[in-house]
């Protein structure tokens, strides 16, 4: 009683960040991370239900209780251990999962008042650990001399690579680019998932004795067949949504427009914001116009104004409650100074005589009633067109399946819109002894639920390796 | 399933391959570096007009190079690449023994290539190093082959040697006449298509305003005709869209889709806007390059 009384005492505690005018010049991280105290004092926010709702908003169910109230103790190691035993990379997912629509979402105190800061509890804890010396990392149990690849190094093949090595298999990772993490990489910017964390965690996976090798196309190198005859006994296909997806309408080729995906890899991967000390030059104008509601279009913007841009807008063609980016994300975008054009679309781009995109011819829309899914559907409204003028155009209006892999792979089976078709539970896929998980299956969603599929398919690969009954089969 | 099983004598095993350069030449000039690379398990699945993209360092942009002649015996690619901008100086630099830090590959579609008779391989400066792989394999099937290729003088003719021996004709031209026919390689071929009517297929790679009128050239005389084309790339994978070209009013990734194409169908203008967009930027960096 005496706790609940003094928790309810205690407002959620702020995440100092970065504040706006230095962080719009640099692509330093903007949260900084509780310190000790603050996180014990938040972490005695939690009244410790009986029957933790939280759990259940978390897709790889976290003992959320047992970690937050370890951290209340100051005992911030075993806390993390405690995230460990689900999570194989906290210090990811403190940072980027949408906890506002999963496990804070379901947490007692939110109908109140504001609800436990779970995620900034879970990246105190793995920062923590990081400060500490390597504590002694778990040890995979003895080996069991099977062989298995992991095609993709974004967080759902990390999962799949880490949960098998612990269980004693053999995994070779098999990643297209040059440095392994998926979208962690080449997709999230640094200022708000510093690459250091994400290869500290592919270190982690190595010292567990993954090997990892970068620079393998499956589907170019070898086929997926060809990995069964090299003594692989599964495989799992965890390759992402890795295809920009553009609007096919006039002008949309013109210099100056480019993907999301393009201008991200650009500055995330190929370190296009330290040209021309890197090589590869990234472009940015004046005046940006970023086309999406997502995250990517979140981080599009906010890249391009650290790249120097004077005024960036979003143009979203549905309205503010309707976007899909996490409400953090917009609510710093909208600090930083990004203009967001709601109920707009764009429909045609204009050119100047070298060819580069000088203005976009937009139409506003309008909201429909929600259909049966509740979704609002958008309908333009005609003769509201409005040319606005802008230099870079970066379209991020989502991703589709990336064929490299499924076209040399003939007995995979795919569902009308390219993505593989797996088993909800398994990830087994129509191939025997291939599974998958992550975009590829879903299509552009979520870190964590990535994840949640690695690890299921961990489960299901291991059994098949050892033949323990039960065993998914196609036959 | 459909795949064949490999030869057990093909199977390097799979360990990150060293990517060492065994052996470098320079030609034309030092316009053009030819550099043997090792990259055994990549010799072994190359076709032709398939490429790789490389680093030269942590911090190098990718860039994309044809495979000009792969060695799966020996584990080595050959690539031709021309000087033109900070990484290929970088390049040209290496010497033989060190390393390039990534190579990945091999990217694109292989062409199909088949038997089907008189195949004219236009060749144009470096492109004579891309055309060079397709050659090979369609001489492997017996077609007859005219090679035309040019350059504009004598010295910076590349591969005349090795094409010579792959074609039954062979046609050299320079823009000063040092050597072969004087004039474009555009001219002899449009001669050749006057007099000789039993052309089937014309393949042409070089600059984008060479394929633009080679493609003019054979319309015409209706002969399908393939190019080759090398758009600005990042990931070569497919992923970013940077690639794409509009051929036959349908957007494609050169990288994944390519980078060959039915010649005819490519909107070449909107593919030469599209090259200059890094410019600028290019020359910076060259500028702040060490050397
Ligand atoms: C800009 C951006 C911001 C995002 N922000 C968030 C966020 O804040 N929170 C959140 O939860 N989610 C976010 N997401 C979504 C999240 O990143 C993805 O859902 C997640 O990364 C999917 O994981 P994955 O393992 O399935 O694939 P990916 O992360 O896409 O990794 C796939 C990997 O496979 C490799 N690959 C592909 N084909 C092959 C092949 N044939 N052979 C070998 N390797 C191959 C790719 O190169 C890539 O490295 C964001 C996505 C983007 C693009
Ligand atoms: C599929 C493909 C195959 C290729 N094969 C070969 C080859 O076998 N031999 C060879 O010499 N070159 C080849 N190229 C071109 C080569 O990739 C570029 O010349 C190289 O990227 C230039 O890098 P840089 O840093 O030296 O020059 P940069 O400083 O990047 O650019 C200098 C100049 O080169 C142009 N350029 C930049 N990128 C490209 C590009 N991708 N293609 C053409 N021009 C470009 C720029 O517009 C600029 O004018 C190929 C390109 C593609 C897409
Ligand atoms: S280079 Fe990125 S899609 Fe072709």
């Amino acid at each position: 009683m005496e706790q609940k009384t003094q928790a309810e005492k205690i407002n959620r505690q702020k995440m100092p960040e970065q504040n706006v005018s230095s962080r719009i010049r640099n692509f330093d991280e903007v949260p900084l991370g509780y310190d000790p105290q603050t996180a014990q004092r938040e972490a005695s926010r939690c009244i410790m239900c009986k029957n933790p709702k939280c759990v259940e908003g978390c897709p790889v169910e976290i003992d959320i209780p047992a970690f937050v109230k370890l951290i209340k103790e100051g005992k911030f190691l075993e806390a993390i251990y405690k995230i460990k035993e689900k999570n194989a990379l906290p210090a990811v997912c403190g940072r980027v999962c949408p906890q506002e629509d999963q496990c804070e979402k379901m947490c007692l105190l939110g109908l109140k008042g504001e609800p436990v800061g779970i995620g900034n509890l879970e990246r105190f804890a793995a920062d923590y650990e990081y400060t500490q010396p390597l504590a002694e990392v778990k040890k995979p149990t003895s080996p069991t001399g099977h062989k298995a690849a992991v095609v993709g190094s974004g967080p759902s093949g990390l999962t799949v690579a880490a949960d098998l090595a612990l269980l004693g298999h053999e995994v070779t990772i098999f990643e297209a680019l040059h440095e392994p993490g998926g979208v962690l990489i080449y997709g999230i910017p640094e200022f708000r998932l510093p690459k250091a964390i994400v290869k500290r965690e592919i270190d982690y996976l190595k010292s567990l004795g993954v090997k990892v090798f970068n620079n393998m196309i499956i589907g170019k190198i070898f086929t997926v067949d060809e990995l069964f005859d090299r003594g692989f006994e599964a495989v799992y296909l965890g390759v992402g949504a890795g295809l920009p997806v553009f609007m096919g309408i006039p002008g949309e080729n013109l210099n100056g427009i480019l993907s999301a995906n393009e201008f991200l890899s650009r500055v995330n991967l190929m370190k296009g914001y330290e040209f021309p000390d890197t090589d590869t030059p990234v472009y940015v104008g004046n005046h940006v116009a970023v086309i999406g509601g997502g995250n990517v279009a979140m981080d599009c913007a906010r890249t391009s104004l650290r790249l120097g841009a004077k005024r960036v807008t979003v143009l979203y063609r549905r309205s503010r409650r309707e976007m899909p980016a996490r409400l953090d994300e917009v609510i710093r975008a909208e600090e930083e100074g990004i203009i967001f054009h709601y109920l707009t679309n764009p429909i045609r781009y204009l050119s100047n005589e070298q060819n580069w995109v000088k203005a976009i011819e937009c139409i506003r829309m309008e909201l429909a009633e929600p259909d049966e899914s509740g979704r609002r559907n958008v309908i333009p409204i005609a003769g509201s067109e409005q040319t606005i003028e802008f230099d870079t155009v970066l379209v991020a209006v989502g991703a589709g399946a990336n064929p490299v892999l499924s076209s040399t792979t003939p007995d995979l089976k795919l569902n009308s819109r390219g993505y593989y078709i797996a088993d909800p539970v398994t990830g087994l896929t129509s191939k025997p002894r291939v599974f998958a998980g992550g975009d590829i299956v879903t299509g552009s969603a979520t870190v964590i639920s990535a994840m949640g599929a690695g690890r299921r398919s961990a489960q299901a690969i291991h059994k098949m390796l050892m033949g323990i009954q039960d065993t998914p089969t196609t036959d | 399933m459909n795949s064949k099983k490999e030869h057990p004598c093909q199977q390097v095993s799979i360990s990150e391959d060293s990517y060492t350069i065994i052996e470098k030449e320079q030609l034309a000039k030092r316009t053009i570096c030819k550099m043997i690379i090792e990259a055994p398990l990549i010799a072994r699945k190359a076709r032709a007009g398939q490429f790789i993209i490389l680093r030269v360092n942590e911090t190098g942009e990718r860039v994309p190079m044809t495979i000009t002649e792969k060695d799966p015996a020996k584990g080595t690619i050959t690539i031709y690449f021309q000087v033109v901008g900070k990484t290929t100086a970088l390049m040209r630099n290496m010497k033989v023994g060190e390393r390039f830090k990534d190579v990945v590959g091999p990217l694109g579609q292989p062409d199909e290539i088949e038997k089907i008779g008189k195949v004219v391989m236009v060749g144009g400066g470096t492109g004579t190093a891309v055309l060079y792989h397709i050659t090979q394999a369609y001489r492997a099937l017996d077609n007859y082959l005219v090679g035309i290729i040019g350059a504009r003088d004598k010295d910076l003719i590349i591969l005349q040697k090795e094409m010579g021996a792959l074609c039954d004709e062979l046609i050299v031209t320079t823009d000063d006449g040092s050597s072969g026919q004087k004039g474009l390689v555009t001219e002899a071929l449009n001669n050749y298509l006057k007099t000789s009517h039993d052309v089937r297929l014309v393949w042409a790679i070089g600059p984008l305003a060479m394929m633009k009128a080679v493609s003019a050239i054979t319309r015409p005389f209706q002969i399908k005709t393939m190019v080759s084309l090398n758009p600005i790339m990042v990931d070569g994978t497919g992923m970013c869209g940077c690639c794409r070209v509009t051929v036959g009013g349908k957007i494609r990734f050169a990288c994944v889709d390519g980078p060959s194409f039915n010649g005819h169908l490519v909107d070449y203008d909107e593919l030469l806007k599209r090259k200059g967009m890094y410019l600028n930027q290019e020359r910076e960096s060259l500028l702040f390059s060490v050397r």
